[in-house]
């Protein structure tokens, strides 16, 4: 009787993740079928699902009319770059709080992700205004800056929970051996804390991948991203849903496959000591 | 060589005084044990010679200089974790080797280091397995390994067989007195268990709230204890403490009498007791009896004591064994 039941109930609670994960899922999905309609099937009423004549014709147009290797290259180039500086800041910032922790630690902590929660917008003419005078803006130095410090917060949090849960002992007998703060925290903390730190670089990549609010403020051609090849289809030339969504399918096909590769190290990191 | 000596070496954390201040004089070679119930500040006071904690003030002299404000790894001294402390991504070998690499010493001279301290500890089959893959005990022998490999003028040890079961932690003992006299280098050794102390020691040092109650030999302790505290804290089962009229005999607050130096007879004696239980452990028998105004007393009695509860027996303390102290806890000495 019992193991009836609860044969049922897993059906039930299976049936709905499916339907949840769907329903979040299909916006993409609808996204990556528009683009391989023609744009009078894409505006069609009532949609067609699967039965259209499949075409390519979109992504030639979108390819013929914008360079995507260079919105792409920019792309990498953005999100490698602030991850990469971000890191460096990031991982003594983390040590020093987890394991020589002062009086105001743990403000500091909340106080880094209050700037999290300030809205954006708040901070654009004064950055737009020294990203001028400087000379930076649309440059790929001045945009991985502002990506940079803009994830810092959410990567130091990260570090400093995984960091947290590696015993100090062991980084007291590395001192102990001799080692110097830096190879310490090369040779004992970091390679300690690599699935940490793998996890927290992935998503730090792909938030700065997706990046689209200050990407689109500052940067116009040299250092425009793929979010600014997307946002290219929507305004000038009026509303092509085909093309756009063809734009839009190219501009995250490499972050989705990331994504999908690097899921199972992604939830690994993100539930890190949650579970012993 | 490897002397340590504290002057008024003092730890604080804001108002809270955790080592009020402590001076010790160790001598080269020497095995001495810190010994004391937890939160008394023994883990801190090796902490502080270690270099891992700083002094709110005084000074930490090592081998004759004065290394207070020096680097862990400039002191010379080695440390043995309670936790192990190994570094999980690494094999045996880099655990070992560690800090001769840090030291940048030649490979082949790490290499013949590594494999002697692995052969010493019986873990040369083991040196490409990771800590995981060991067992308590071999991991433990790595932590020693590591600690050695170095060869430095002194060995801090902070607890490091409270993790093993009972029967490999007698082992241990044995294998670390038997490294300190092959070694002939100084340790200091923290325990709260004192059998530890007093079977390892040259000295104990008892700590109690951050300040050292009594500095000597396991036997001076023993037979000659300052304080109430040190009294009721080294030997097993504790002295019998005793207070009121009783003591007043003696021109004390406080007498103390331990449990073999009680005499017992079915006929006569000083004080008339109860026997409530008794615990057999085959070489002796620990009697729990109730002495009336003497309050609970523990007897060692030899051998097999046939015990039946509430028979009446008669206890007499060996005089020159009665221990007195004054009201403030303090041994009075003739």
């Amino acid at each position: 009787m019992a193991r009836t039941v609860s044969t049922r109930r897993k059906l039930i609670v299976t049936a709905i993740a499916w339907a949840i994960g769907l329903l979040i899922f299909f916006p993409i999905l609808w996204t990556i079928l528009t683009s391989f309609k023609t744009e009078g099937e894409a505006i069609a009423l009532p949609p067609k699902f699967l039965f259209f004549d499949w075409t390519l014709e979109n992504y030639g147009v979108v390819q013929e009319r914008s360079d995507y290797l260079k919105f792409a290259m920019n792309s990498i180039m953005l999100a490698l770059g602030s991850t990469f500086f971000a890191l460096v800041i990031a991982i003594p910032s983390a040590w020093a709080m987890a394991f020589a922790p002062g009086r105001r630690t743990k403000d500091l902590l909340m106080w880094m992700l209050s700037t999290k929660m300030m809205p954006p917008v708040g901070a654009l003419l004064p950055i737009y205004l020294i990203f001028r005078d400087f000379g930076l803006l649309d440059t790929r130095g001045g945009i991985i800056t502002v990506l940079m410090l803009l994830n810092l917060p959410i990567l130091i949090w990260m570090l400093y929970t995984y960091f947290k849960e590696i015993p100090g002992e062991i980084l007291e007998a590395s001192r102990m051996d001799g080692a110097s703060l830096g190879k310490e925290l090369l040779y004992v903390l970091t390679p300690m804390a690599i699935p940490g730190i793998a996890s927290t670089l992935l998503l730090n990549i792909i938030l700065a991948w997706n990046e689209a609010f200050w990407t689109l403020a500052l940067t116009t051609k040299d250092a425009a991203p793929l979010t600014q090849f997307i946002a290219s289809y929507s305004s000038p030339e009026g509303l092509f849903w085909a093309k756009l969504s063809a734009a839009s399918t190219m501009a995250i096909a490499p972050i989705l496959v990331l994504g999908w590769f690097a899921q199972k190290q992604l939830v690994r990191g993100l539930t890190f000591g949650a579970v012993k | 060589m490897g002397t340590i000596s504290l002057k008024n070496a003092r730890k604080a954390f804001g108002d809270a005084v955790i080592i009020p201040g402590a001076d010790l004089d160790i001598k080269d070679g020497e095995f001495v044990v810190f010994v004391g119930p937890s939160g008394c500040g023994k883990s801190t006071l090796l902490r502080m010679i270690a270099g891992l904690e700083d002094l709110t003030s005084g000074a930490i002299h090592i081998d004759g200089k004065d290394m207070t404000n020096e680097a862990p790894s400039k002191r010379g001294l080695s440390m043995v974790f309670q936790s192990y402390a190994l570094y999980p991504h690494m094999s045996v070998r880099g655990n070992i080797s560690f800090g001769l690499k840090m030291a940048g010493l030649p490979k082949a001279e790490i290499e013949a280091k590594v494999a002697k301290a692995a052969a010493t500890l019986n873990l040369t089959e083991y040196l490409d397995r990771k800590p995981r893959q060991l067992s308590g005990g071999q991991r433990q022998r790595v932590a020693i390994g590591r600690a050695i490999v170095r060869n430095p003028e002194g060995f801090l040890f902070d607890e490091p067989l409270s993790n093993l079961d009972a029967a490999l932690r007698v082992n241990m003992r044995l294998e670390i007195m038997q490294m300190h006299k092959d070694l002939g280098a100084t340790m200091i050794y923290v325990t709260h268990d004192q059998v530890e102390a007093m079977t390892m020691a040259d000295r104990i040092v008892v700590l109690n709230r951050g300040v050292i109650e009594q500095v000597g030999s396991p036997l001076e302790l023993y037979n000659k204890p300052d304080s109430l505290f040190v009294a009721g804290f080294i030997g097993s089962p504790k002295m019998n403490l005793i207070q009121g009229s009783e003591a007043k005999k003696y021109d004390a607050t406080t007498i103390g009498i331990r449990p073999e130096h009680l005499a017992i007879s079915q006929k006569e004696g000083t004080w008339p007791a109860k026997i409530r239980l008794a615990e057999h452990l085959g070489a002796d028998t620990f009697l729990h009896v109730d002495a009336g105004p003497c309050g609970m007393m523990t007897v060692r009695a030899e051998g097999e004591y046939d015990a039946t509860a509430d028979a009446k027996i008669f206890l007499t303390p060996e005089p020159s064994r009665i221990h007195r102290f004054d009201k403030d806890g303090k041994a009075i000495r003739k």
